[in-house]
């Protein structure tokens, strides 16, 4: 059986790679799109520590089912913003997103 | 550790996962980015499999693919003149990528058994006996759930079916809906699903008049 913490170091480069986007990425979707990476890592985590720690109690496979529902939340909302931001100012670039600075 | 199929399968999708995952990042075509944001999701799903969670699984493919992935790709369509970009990384990407590649050598130095602990403890100290990734490592297979011991008769002890049916979907949808078990955090994430929605059409759409 594959050991744990191979799951644990596939979660983690899963989490840096969307921390990277997040970061980087210009277009507010592609954001998104790094943001659900995250998310994903992150159930990983959830799952293979359910499995490994405590296989025959459901808390763990819950968790991760709440974490699909906030991941779903988020995504509508995020991606109806872009699409209202797009369609006052005709951009989905984040830095040219700047009324709210000063 | 000998090389099992399992490990094959492992090995296909954390590559499966981890490629998408940094095309998704890297890539200058949004729309590649969105199909390759699928090829993660699905490699996430076959993780999943190995875990034996048939149900986060299917979801994984049904939400995830079918309806977060989806709806992206209908976001792209709509800010069409955005694709082309000739820029999609801003100007702080190599802190960015500085700090993605900290975050994970923390994270994999903090998991991984590879460490040695004289190492760990010479940097950070401690009396620990082990760095935390070796007590990690030691969680591994020795749960009933997943062994291939055989009794004198030569049959598997823990039947593969045994192992597919320690969580099943009735219990999961048992513990959702009763007062034991999760259905005051499911009834908040109904809220918060029908909440998200109804806020998310409201904000995307047009105004009248």
């Amino acid at each position: 059986m594959v050991p744990l913490w191979f799951y644990l170091v596939v979660s983690a480069a899963l989490f840096a790679i969307g921390a990277y986007g997040a970061l980087a990425r210009r277009n507010a979707i592609a954001i998104v799109m790094s943001v659900e990476l995250m998310l994903n890592a992150a159930n990983i985590n959830l799952v293979a520590f359910w499995r490994y720690l405590n296989p025959f109690e459901i808390n763990g496979q819950i968790f991760a089912a709440f974490v699909f529902i906030v991941a779903a939340a988020e995504a509508a909302v995020g991606l109806a913003l872009i699409i209202s931001i797009y369609r006052s100012r005709q951009t989905v670039i984040v830095e040219d997103v700047n009324m709210l600075k000063w | 550790m000998e090389i099992t199929w399992q490990t094959i399968a492992f090995a296909a999708f954390a590559v499966m996962t981890l490629g998408g995952g940094l095309m998704v990042v890297i890539s200058r075509n949004l729309w590649h980015s969105a199909l390759f944001l699928m090829l993660s999701l699905f490699g996430t799903s076959g993780l999943f499999v190995l875990l034996v969670a048939p149900f986060l699984a299917a979801v994984q493919v049904l939400v995830y693919i079918g309806a977060i992935a989806i709806l992206v790709l209908f976001a792209i369509m709509l800010t069409r003149r955005m694709m082309g970009l000739e820029e999609t990384q801003n100007t702080q990407w190599p802190a960015a990528a500085a700090v993605a590649l900290v975050l994970f050598l923390i994270l994999f130095v903090t998991v991984s058994p590879l460490v040695d602990e004289q190492w760990f403890k010479d940097i950070f100290g401690g009396d620990e006996k082990d760095s935390l990734g070796q007590r990690i490592s030691r969680l591994n297979a020795d749960l009933p759930v997943d062994t291939d011991e055989r009794d004198e008769n030569g049959e598997l002890k823990v039947k593969p079916n045994d192992q597919l049916n320690f969580v099943t979907v009735e219990a999961i949808g048992e513990a959702l809906v009763t007062r034991d078990g999760f259905v005051l955090p499911f009834e908040l994430a109904s809220i918060l699903l029908t909440a998200a929605l109804i806020g998310a059409i409201v904000v995307a759409r047009e105004d009248e008049a």
